[in-house]
């Protein structure tokens, strides 16, 4: 202690001493202190307030109670319903009252039918979920099985039937596509959802608007606080936030609509899609075949799915929006509005068809459907009698770039954007698309083709019906969409969904007018589709499209040159009124003779239908 | 030949013994405390003995610290600081960059160790600390705390980005310490006060969200049945349960149960209060003051300002943890991750607190020595 015989330097060691353990003595008297008040609180918990805490305690405790909220319904414009919630009975475990699982699984499934799929999902989730919380074993219940479990109950502690709202999907294949349906929570679904808003939802979107609009139509759950017994069971409710059921939603389809277009299609498989042109409301949307999908919402069985799966008709492939098909001489009409557009043409241009076209210097013949050719033609007449010829050399005196370009404006090679998950592109032929996912060059050929729809180019019908819309609206681009309103709850107000604003028109009226007369030619006139447009009282707009499904060199266009009258993907677009459109069909099937003899009469019983069930089918310009 | 080497080993034993530089009274609370950290254990985790053994090889591995260290002369800890401080530095760098963990980034990984660099701050910043006041002249002046201010607050940034705010409140507090034990002038500590009291909304601004909510929970638990408020609600009844004698070891039948969350490491001392009640909780609280008080007694009678300061700020962030913690579980502090000092499971804290206390014990065993 004694350091004051040492020298140091600057540093007063032994003041530094003293003056530390004055700090050190006070910094003790603060400990002392804090914890001191420490101890009080504890002294406030366990002495003065520890009758309440005992109570709270001992005798009952209080468990959170989560409530499920019940999932939004699903209505076309009219209130016809697509998607409803009806009660079902499903059997919960609770692991931690439940004991050993695997001997209890054993047993159970003696008692009630339990599948592999069941067993497995149950299993993902007890790993992941705390041992106290409830998780669904098998969904939807028969009678007997509640019945038979009921009197076999006191075996398996932890162990319960619980209601629950399940899904039904009331119109079955009709809307299996558009609205979807819902499935069992898996383990990549939960790596994506709140876990708090999730955690009593046993069903969740997996396609179509169930998937895309899954966040508005599921609603935020609710909990009740319920006291329980030293057991677990529930004593008393104490007090219960109630669930925030999820948004209605109204769809733009007009079911009447839809069961027209698919009806119509008896046993062919395809594609149609109506839009409304004046604010993108897609008012059928349709998938031919369908499938159930009831059988997914509880879990559907492994012969059920691979049926589905092997079917060579594809039921799960949704072909308004993933099916690709070669649009061949539906886009002559974009085509001819690219060539009067770039000023490439002018309507009263001419071409000479003679049954053939050459690229100067190549011994390849492009033909034209008639033997022998058409004869001099203008716009009008080549998109009336689809003459290949006048889109061959508008194409190549385009050239790719420029063409390309001008076609990307109908949404051509892009999504639509529509309100549904999995859109496919589609291809828009380009010299940067080739390079990019070929890595190749470009050549003429390819151009000159490009120009009938054939070749590289790819569609989707939800994509050709956009193009047609914007077409038909006089180029004013608006985004196409299925959702046509909301609503908070049964007996709400509904929220209609505003129109989307358009984009400033991109087309100069002469040239529209002389596409237009083109497209009425094809209907009304010496065209491809001459008689659809009878006994219609507005004017129809329309055109064909017959796209070869195979090369013409290989073998299996022999095949089908030889045995096969349905050996084309064939399409028809149309648009009524034509002056002032309200609605623009697309109808495109993967197997047909002709697009004027097969996809056209489809088209007119959607038109048909339409007229019947658009509430403003007084207006516009009748014949 | 045998007896020979018997006797020689046991020479050499009772030597060591004899001349160990332990503090006996201060192992001997340890000791006292570590096993009751391990039989609380061994109730909260529903007799899961693997788990209690566990913890109590990674004590053992914290009291080999404790005696290597102990050998250490303080002198020798000192030339090392800064070398440990930017060798700790670097570790928390490192784990900002690619570190392993459930949402945060606190571990290291090396081999089958995983390990928290930030543990390992808590010990060198406060040596680091002590190593910058000590050759200068004392109270501190300005330019020194703002030296000490940027030695403390670059790791204390890094942890709490983590996100660790816990661990970086108590790191930051263990500088503090070695600066108001160092003879800061009393106005000089309000203005600081005062500083950090007007900064304390900017840190909210940097605060992760579920922190916040953590925040708005300790003002208002009922608001938020259903997340940290729950907690908050359900530690205080394990405790306000337990009631004056407690229910008895193994009996708490709220904190063992669903109700209550993490109540084998941060919650473990609400397990605690509702087994042995306010009794119990006053020895254990009595036996906490014991360990802070001698550790400030060795950090008097040391004889260089470094071990002082050093063995000062060791003894008062001790001290921090546990009014944390029981601060926490009592609702009278937000919910933060501060575990209770050789109770709650953990392994790199036991061992950082153990070698802490090892520093303590060489400051302890080479105060005869001339160390300057």
């Amino acid at each position: 202690m004694k350091s004051y015989s040492r020298i140091t330097a600057i540093k007063d060691t032994a003041r530094e001493a003293d003056q530390f353990r004055i700090r050190a003595i006070i910094g003790f008297a603060t400990i002392v202190l804090a914890l001191s008040a420490l101890v009080a609180r504890f002294y406030h918990l366990q002495v003065q307030r520890h009758d309440e805490f005992t109570t709270r305690s001992e005798a009952n405790r209080i468990r959170l109670h989560w409530l499920a909220p019940a999932r939004g319904l699903i209505y076309d414009r009219n209130g016809v319903l697509l998607a409803d919630n009806v009660p079902a009975y499903r059997l919960e475990v609770v692991p931690e009252h439940a004991g050993k699982l695997d001997p209890m699984l054993q047993e159970l499934g003696a008692v009630v039918p339990l599948s592999d799929d069941d067993i497995e999902h149950f299993r993902q989730l007890v790993a992941g979920t705390p041992r106290y919380d409830s998780i669904p074993l098998r969904l939807h219940l028969s009678e007997d099985e509640v019945a038979r479990f009921a009197i076999n109950r006191y075996r398996f502690p932890g162990v319960d039937v619980v209601p629950y709202l399940t899904r039904r999907y009331p119109l079955a294949n009709e809307f299996s596509h558009l609205v979807g349906y819902v499935g069992r929570i898996d383990l990549a679904d939960k790596a994506q959802l709140d876990p708090g808003r999730y955690a009593v939802t046993t069903l969740v979107g997996k396609i179509g608007i169930e998937r895309y609009y899954e966040d508005m139509l599921h609603g935020e759950p609710g909990y009740e606080r319920v006291e329980s017994n030293a057991d677990g069971r529930a004593l008393r409710v104490l007090d219960r936030i109630a669930p925030t059921p999820g948004k209605n939603l109204y769809l733009s389809i007009d079911a009447r609509l839809q069961t027209v277009a698919e009806d119509a299609f008896v046993g062919r498989t395809g594609s149609a899609v109506a839009v409304d042109p004046r604010n993108g409301e897609v008012l059928a949307m349709v998938s031919v075949p369908g499938f159930d999908p009831n059988l997914f919402v509880n879990g559907i069985g492994h012969s059920d799915y691979n049926a589905l799966l092997s079917a060579p008709e594809k039921p799960l492939l949704n072909r308004a929006v993933s099916g690709n098909f070669t649009p061949g001489s539906t886009v002559k009409p974009f085509v001819a509005m690219a060539g009067l557009g770039l000023g490439v043409r002018k309507a009263t241009d001419t071409v000479f068809s003679t049954g053939e076209f050459h690229i100067a210097g190549q011994q390849r013949a492009y033909r034209d459907d008639l033997r022998g050719g058409h004869g001099r033609v203008d716009v009008i007449e080549a998109i009336a009698r689809s003459v290949n010829t006048y889109f061959y050399s508008l194409a190549q005196d385009m050239g790719i770039d420029r063409f390309a370009d001008y076609l990307v404006q109908f949404g051509f090679g892009e999504k639509t954007g529509i309100d549904l998950p999995t859109e496919s592109r589609g291809v828009l032929p380009s010299r940067d698309w080739k390079m990019a996912t070929q890595g190749k060059v470009w050549y003429p050929g390819e151009t000159v083709i490009a120009g009938i729809g054939q070749g590289y180019w790819v569609i989707t019908p939800v994509q050709l019906a956009n193009a047609l819309a914007i077409l038909a609206g006089k180029g004013e681009r608006r985004q196409i969409h299925l959702l046509h309103a909301t609503q908070d709850g049964f007996g709400k107000p509904q929220v209609l969904q505003p129109i989307p604003a358009a984009a400033p028109s991109f087309i100069k009226p002469a040239d529209w007018n002389a596409v237009a007369q083109g497209m009425i030619a094809v209907v009304n006139g010496d065209g491809t589709a001459r008689g659809l447009g009878d006994g219609f009282p507005y004017v129809i707009a329309g055109k064909t499209g017959t796209a070869e499904r195979y090369s013409r060199t290989t073998e299996a266009w022999q095949n089908i040159m030889e045995t096969a009258v349905d050996r084309h993907q064939v399409l028809f677009e149309a648009f009524t009124p034509a002056e002032s459109a309200r609605i623009a069909v697309v109808v495109a099937l993967e197997a047909g003779h002709t697009g004027a003899s097969d996809a056209a009469p489809i088209a007119r019983k959607m038109l048909d239908s339409w007229l019947t069930t658009d509430a403003a089918a007084g207006i516009g310009v009748l014949k | 030949m045998i007896e020979q080497l018997i006797w020689r080993w046991r020479e050499r034993a009772r030597s060591s013994v004899q001349h160990a530089r332990l503090d006996w009274p201060l192992l001997g609370a340890l000791f006292l405390l570590a096993s009751i950290g391990l039989s609380t254990l061994y109730s909260a985790s529903e007799l899961n003995l693997s788990l209690v053994v566990g913890q109590g090889s990674r004590m053992l591995l914290g009291g080999m610290m404790l005696l290597l260290i102990s050998r250490i002369p303080p002198s020798i800890l000192r030339n090392w600081t800064p070398w440990l401080y930017g060798f700790s530095l670097l570790l928390l760098v490192v784990v900002a960059l690619l570190g392993h963990g459930r949402g945060a980034n606190r571990w290291l990984a090396i081999g089958p160790i995983r390990f928290q660099p930030s543990e390992l701050m808590k010990l060198t910043l406060p040596m680091m600390v002590a190593w910058y006041l000590h050759a200068r002249p004392l109270p501190p002046r300005w330019s020194a705390l703002l030296i000490v201010a940027v030695l403390v607050g670059v790791p204390a940034l890094l942890i709490a980005k983590q996100p660790d705010l816990g661990t970086a409140l108590l790191v930051a507090a263990s500088g503090l310490f070695a600066i108001f034990l160092a003879g800061l002038g009393w106005w000089r500590i309000f203005s600081l006060a005062g500083v950090m009291a007007a900064a304390a909304p900017l840190l909210w601004h940097f605060m992760h969200e579920y922190q916040r909510n953590r925040l708005r929970m300790f003002l208002d638990p009922e608001s938020d049945p259903r997340g940290n408020g729950w907690h908050i609600i359900q530690s205080e009844i394990a405790v306000g349960s337990g009631g004056l004698f407690g229910k008895g070891w193994h009996h708490g039948t709220q904190s063992r149960l669903e109700f209550l969350p993490e109540h084998t490491t941060d919650f473990i001392f609400a397990v605690f209060s509702e087994e042995w009640g306010l009794i119990g909780v006053a020895v254990l609280i009595g036996l906490y003051l014991f360990i802070v008080g001698r550790g400030l007694w060795i950090a008097s009678n040391a004889r260089d300002t470094y071990s002082r300061l050093l063995a000062g700020s060791i003894s008062m962030a001790f001290f921090v943890y546990v009014m944390v913690n029981g601060g926490m579980i009592t609702g009278l502090l937000p919910v933060v991750g501060v575990p209770l000092p050789l109770v709650s499971n953990g392994g790199t804290s036991a061992v950082s607190l153990l070698a802490g206390f090892g520093v303590l014990m060489s400051i302890h065993g080479h105060r005869k020595l001339v160390s300057r």
